[in-house]
């Protein structure tokens, strides 16, 4: 996913230090790419709600923290934002979408389905993009609502963008 | 119910207040709760970042904090419960392995703040193996005042990622509460940290 190339760009960009992700597929190439330099501490979380307090800390000690992550792992976040909402910490995470587009896991829908409206809850600003082309200029946009604008900043990847995926079915 | 914590002879506060008073540029994140009155009661001050919620975030939020400041100590003291919520953090600190992070877990066996409830800990669990397998190369059970002299060097000054478990009288005490508004206590403590052009 070369769209992958635009986020680690606006990334490096902002001088951010710290990346935590939890392993996925649509996030793979960019993963790699952070796991490759030298200057981004990429910490590969067990669950995601530790990269939410991971941010917090990592901007307690002055270093910008991004988060990489697949719509199911939303879910796990929600009490952990309370954080962020009630110390007004800057929060940016990029989010691949499931249960969109030619979903073939019914098991991904419940959360797919309601990703933006459960970040929005919590009291992230969500922005979406499906084309490609527009991920450069929206990453470094929720980049800078994130740590200038000091908001939580989140952007949606369509599934759209990620290959099908079918298990061979 | 096990009653058995209810005469171990550490004291949180004291504990604390040992712990706080050992490196005065400790950084220290506490967790819900009663670690965050034991480091209020023990002094007050912008260098502590306390958790009124989030339970479960303490160590990840120290994790942040260490590799941020990787040339300041980071101390996490929260309590059993709190650890247990957020347990899997610990494999994510081993993986990182920050040289200047500490975990003090104060361990009454209870979860103090709804009222005295066992935790896993009473019974059963082993925090300092858990962390131990979790891949925590530098761990240990504390259990006297003799022993908590004789590792605090390791807590404050070793290099980490260090992990106790501080085993800590189950007793009832009066909360000593620092403030809750999380702004506040975000920005004094990048005002200390980080000169006040942070704000």
């Amino acid at each position: 996913m070369e769209w992958g190339d635009d986020i680690y760009k606006a990334i490096k960009e902002a001088g951010v230090g710290q990346v935590a992700y939890v392993p996925d597929a649509g996030h793979k190439r960019l993963i790699n790419a952070c796991i490759d330099d030298n200057d981004i501490k990429a910490v590969s979380l067990t669950t995601e709600e530790e990269g939410i307090a991971l941010s917090a800390g990592a901007w307690l000690g002055g270093e910008k923290c991004v988060m990489l992550m697949q719509s199911s792992g939303v879910g796990n976040c929600i009490n952990m934002l309370s954080l962020i909402e009630t110390c007004r910490f800057p929060f940016c995470a990029f989010v691949t979408m499931r249960g969109q587009w030619h979903e073939f896991n019914p098991w991904q829908m419940p959360m797919g389905t309601t990703t933006k409206q459960a970040l929005q809850t919590a009291g992230c600003l969500v922005d979406e993009v499906e084309d490609p082309s527009d991920v450069g200029a929206k990453a470094a946009a929720t980049i800078h609502k994130a740590f200038v604008g000091q908001q939580s900043s989140v952007l949606l990847l369509s599934q759209r963008m990620v290959p099908i995926k079918t298990f061979g079915k | 119910m096990s009653k058995r914590a209810e005469s171990f002879p550490l004291h949180r506060r004291e504990v604390a207040k040992t712990l706080l008073g050992a490196r005065e540029d400790l950084l220290v994140v506490t967790g819900l709760g009663s670690t965050n009155w034991d480091f209020t009661a023990a002094g007050d001050c912008a260098r502590i970042f306390p958790l009124w919620g989030a339970m479960g975030g303490a160590v990840p939020t120290g994790l942040g904090l260490a590799l941020a400041q990787p040339s300041k100590r980071v101390l996490v003291a929260t309590g059993d419960g709190e650890m247990l919520m957020g347990i899997g953090a610990l494999a994510t600190v081993a993986v990182q392995a920050p040289k200047n992070l500490a975990i003090c877990v104060f361990d009454n066996e209870r979860y103090g703040e709804t009222g005295m409830q066992t935790t896993h800990t009473a019974s059963v669990a082993d925090l300092a193996l858990t962390a131990q397998g979790l891949g925590i190369r530098n761990t240990g059970t504390i259990t006297d005042e003799n022993e908590l002299k004789a590792e605090l060097d390791a807590i404050i000054n070793a290099d980490g990622p260090v992990f106790r478990t501080i085993k800590v009288r189950a007793e009832p005490l009066e909360f000593v509460l620092p403030s809750k508004d999380g702004v506040h206590l975000k920005n004094r403590f990048r005002a200390e940290l980080l000169g006040p052009e942070a704000l």
